[in-house]
């Protein structure tokens, strides 16, 4: 199978951030979320994928393509929507079309004035006025009316009401119902990605923290929770943020440990966010411990 | 074909669907030889991974429920087709088996047992 995208190594040293050694990639034919924290480098990360921002290290392929010396082949056939507008707010709709027809080969003006239809935008009102829900649909408009075969979104539903995504993860799923497309997902909202998403990529401080199909994600994680005398230490150890509180305790644990577990013990899968969750507070205990020492 | 999908279940996503499609296939309500909707229809429709629908037709494919023509998609599986009935002998030996357990902690006799499942047969 061929990978769409395909990211190595990728170092990029901000002040107080850093992106460490990013690796992951993503099949053709599938939707990947792409999920962390505030902060974690998801937007970085995608800046460089479209060659905005400059790395220190690594290799960023898309369709096979350098991503730095191919980058314009590249965007002819990358649609991406970002989580605010990208496009001058007095214009009206038949301008951004004039503006943005040009950069295309493959523009199609009567894809784009269809999609305007199908998502009720009015065509003759300044896009500065529109909703946040509408800005993302003209942005999700113009990414599809150039025939792009991979799609970059950058936050598109956060601040939007629960219609607007669902509408949202409506055009994806019959965007990728074509096997040759893929979907590159940025979220914090990981109830969007829960069900569409077939891979999950999670950054966390700026590395990869895991990366491979959703159902890996689910099935390799679970919670358990109990009462803290009845946890083995060898087991305690595996924990991940474990939290022990007065009548019990709860952790985030790699499953392949569970049958070391004693059956007083009860485990529930983990959701994409409580993983999130406990892996963040774990990183916060360690730090909180670490400055203890000092 | 009917299929829903609870969110608030604790069987995943894929198993749902498997259970749906199967007590449907098993109850005739899904004629033989109808196709199915592609995986990638599938996936759309119920707004779920492609990966998750691929592995409901894997796995159903496995167990005899439905078969994959080549170039055209997947298919119920004919009535006769062994692995399903073998599939229905098992399924009916695991209920008799827990019939006869249940039977026996209630304390019935192997007589009575055989008598209730007679009723049944007669209906």
């Amino acid at each position: 199978m061929e990978n769409i995208l395909e990211i190595k190594g990728l170092n990029k040293a901000y002040e107080g951030f850093a992106l460490k050694d990013v690796t992951f990639s993503m099949p053709r034919g599938y939707i990947m979320g792409f999920v962390g924290q505030n902060g974690s480098g998801k937007t970085t990360t995608i800046r460089a994928i479209l060659d905005m921002a400059k790395t220190d290290s690594g290799k960023i392929s898309v369709f096979g393509m350098d991503s730095v010396t191919d980058t314009i082949a590249i965007k002819e056939r990358l649609g991406v929507v970002f989580d605010s507008l990208y496009l001058a707010n007095h214009l009206n709709v038949k301008q951004v079309e004039k503006q943005l027809r040009p950069f295309y080969k493959d523009w199609s003006s009567d894809e784009f004035f269809r999609r305007i239809k199908e998502f009720d935008l009015p065509d003759n009102r300044k896009i500065g006025d529109f909703s946040k829900g509408m800005k993302m649909k003209l942005m999700v408009a113009a990414a599809l009316s150039h025939n792009a075969e991979l799609i970059i979104l950058d936050e598109p539903t956060s601040g939007l009401d629960p219609v607007a995504r669902d509408e949202l993860l409506d055009i994806l799923a019959e965007y990728i119902e074509d096997e040759n497309r893929g979907v590159l997902f940025s979220t914090h909202i990981t109830a969007d990605v829960e069900r569409i998403a077939d891979y999950v990529t999670i950054l966390h401080n700026g590395r990869v923290w895991f990366t491979g199909t959703k159902d890996d994600l689910c099935e390799s994680y679970a919670v358990i929770k109990g009462a803290e005398e009845d946890i083995p230490p060898a087991l305690k150890e595996k924990c991940i943020d474990f939290h022990a509180y007065r009548n019990g305790f709860d952790a985030l644990i790699e499953t392949a440990y569970l049958d070391k577990a004693p059956k007083s013990l009860e485990t529930e899968k983990a959701s994409i966010d409580e993983i999130l969750v406990y892996i963040a507070k774990e990183d916060k205990h360690e730090r909180r411990s670490e400055n203890d020492t000092v | 074909m009917k299929i829903v999908i609870k969110n608030k279940s604790d069987l995943p996503i894929y198993e749902q669907i498997e259970e749906q499609i199967k007590a449907q296939i098993l109850e005739g309500k899904v004629a033989e030889d109808e196709q199915l909707p592609s995986i990638r229809q599938l996936a759309r429709d119920l707004k779920i991974s492609v990966i998750t629908t691929t592995r409901v037709y894997t796995d159903l494919a496995e167990e005899g429920f439905i078969i994959s023509v080549a170039g055209k998609g997947y298919f119920v599986a004919p009535r006769n087709n062994e692995l399903l009935r073998e599939r229905m002998l098992c399924e009916m030996e695991d209920g008799l088996e827990k019939a006869v357990t249940n039977g026996r902690n209630a304390g019935l006799s192997d007589e009575d047992i055989i008598a209730a499942l007679k009723k049944f047969l007669e209906e």
